[in-house]
């Protein structure tokens, strides 16, 4: 039975590209592939419907289907427009099956419906998976991408370290930003840790809290934590929420926060060459003339 | 046109990022303050992780107030979750459960303009938050 509508549907391939062509245009609309090139369009319909074609010839091999969900996946089209050509194939071949027979009862019906679903239900699961392995794939990346920039932590000269933090805190990146925090005062034998807080959007308890308890931590191994980068509108919702910062010593600025470690660790900034030497130097020497 | 409602649902940790986008976006556009935009966006990221931490799973609706005299934001958080027993003690500075600093609630009330919260045990909870464009 099964052989008789393949062999239906190959002797007559042609015209059910053709209707099959047909319809896909219509659905250019919905599937949210106007942008794309009118030639490019068909002539991926075209590698389509062959990779549907050499499916079924071929009994479910699976080479070409991977080559093109590859192909597709790669043009970035969307995944609609493979469920909804495939949905479209099933249609125009039934209809077409449907339309060659002489006798048909709910038998035949029933059984045309399994053999088409037979050859197309192994493509979608394929296309599917592909499509959402591929994502899944892009997502795992970017975590990690995001777990790299999560908590850096830069020693700037002995005994002092800063901590620039960017972006959203959440529970998983307080953790991280724990661990790096008392992992690097001790590698880099720090005094003073300075936290940079000017990329963080929105300080709320459960950040303060995270932040408290992670200075909290570092005073524990003999270390000292500033907080820096407090801009006045976070300063002010701060105060609003009743959060205590009063135990963990802050500046506005990277800069005040840098100079007050400086002085806590008994060192301060010197220019090598005072400019008043130099003017005094250049007065003897107009002097001298 | 920026829309006069939406609704965000909260059920995973990102989703509070995602409440917080909404509700400082919808902040800026109606001319809120830099200080008032950090306000909101603080505000609903308190009442976002509460839902995230006792209820799981909640929505947090937006609305825009424009009558003729002033225009505001309307936040609408219901969840149903355990429910509150006494709200009088949660609303108490350095309350908490969970281990936290137990500034979140009275902390909303503070940096909003009006506060009122509704909870029966075992039902769930609803909270309104007002904030006026001055």
């Amino acid at each position: 039975m099964n052989s008789k509508f393949e062999g239906i549907v190959l002797e007559n391939s042609e015209k059910i590209v053709e209707m099959w062509l047909e319809e896909i245009g219509t659905l250019r609309k919905e599937n949210r592939t106007e942008s794309i090139s009118i030639d490019l369009y068909e002539s991926t319909n075209r590698e389509f419907v062959d990779v549907i074609f050499t499916s079924i010839k071929s009994h479910g091999s699976t080479n070409a289907v991977e080559e093109f969900s590859e192909k597709i996946i790669n043009l970035g089209w969307p995944l609609s427009y493979i469920t909804d050509g495939l949905q479209v194939f099933r249609r125009v071949t039934i209809d077409f099956i449907l339309r060659q027979s002489e006798r048909v009862d709910t038998e035949y019906i029933s059984n045309v419906l399994s053999s088409v679903d037979e050859w197309v239900e192994p493509i979608i699961r394929i296309l599917v998976n592909d499509y959402s392995g591929n994502w899944e794939h892009i997502v795992s990346l970017q975590r990690v991408a995001l777990q790299e920039l999560s908590a850096p932590l830069i020693p700037v000269i002995d005994g002092i370290t800063i901590m620039p933090l960017v972006g959203t805190v959440d529970t998983d990146r307080a953790k991280l930003i724990m661990e790096s925090l008392l992992q690097g005062v001790i590698t880099h034998n720090s005094e003073v840790v300075l936290i940079d807080i000017t990329g963080v959007p929105v300080v709320d308890t459960m950040v303060a809290h995270h932040l408290i308890q992670a200075a909290e931590a570092v005073r524990l191994i003999g270390a000292k934590c500033i907080l820096v980068g407090i801009r006045p509108e976070i300063a002010q919702t701060i105060v609003n929420l009743g959060i205590n910062l009063t135990d963990f010593p802050t500046k506005s600025t990277l800069k005040k926060g840098f100079l007050t470690a400086l002085e806590i660790t008994n060192r301060k900034v010197v220019n090598v060459k005072s400019s008043e030497n130099d003017i005094e130097k250049l007065i003897e020497s107009i002097q001298g003339e | 046109m920026e829309p006069q409602t939406s609704c965000v649902t909260i059920q995973k940790e990102w989703d509070i990022v995602g409440a917080r986008h909404v509700a400082r976006d919808m902040a800026r556009s109606l001319g809120f303050s830099t200080v008032d935009q950090a306000r909101i966006a603080t505000a609903v990221s308190e009442l976002a992780r509460n839902i995230y931490l006792y209820a799981k799973k909640g929505q947090i609706y937006f609305d825009i107030i424009d009558s003729v005299d002033r225009k505001g934001m309307n936040i609408k958080v219901i969840d149903s979750g355990p429910g509150i027993e006494d709200i009088g003690e949660v609303m108490q500075d350095g309350f908490s459960t969970s281990g936290g600093l137990g500034a979140g609630l009275p902390g909303v009330k503070r940096l909003m303009d009006e506060f009122d919260i509704e909870s029966e045990k075992g039902v769930g909870t609803v909270i309104y938050v007002k904030k006026w464009v001055r």
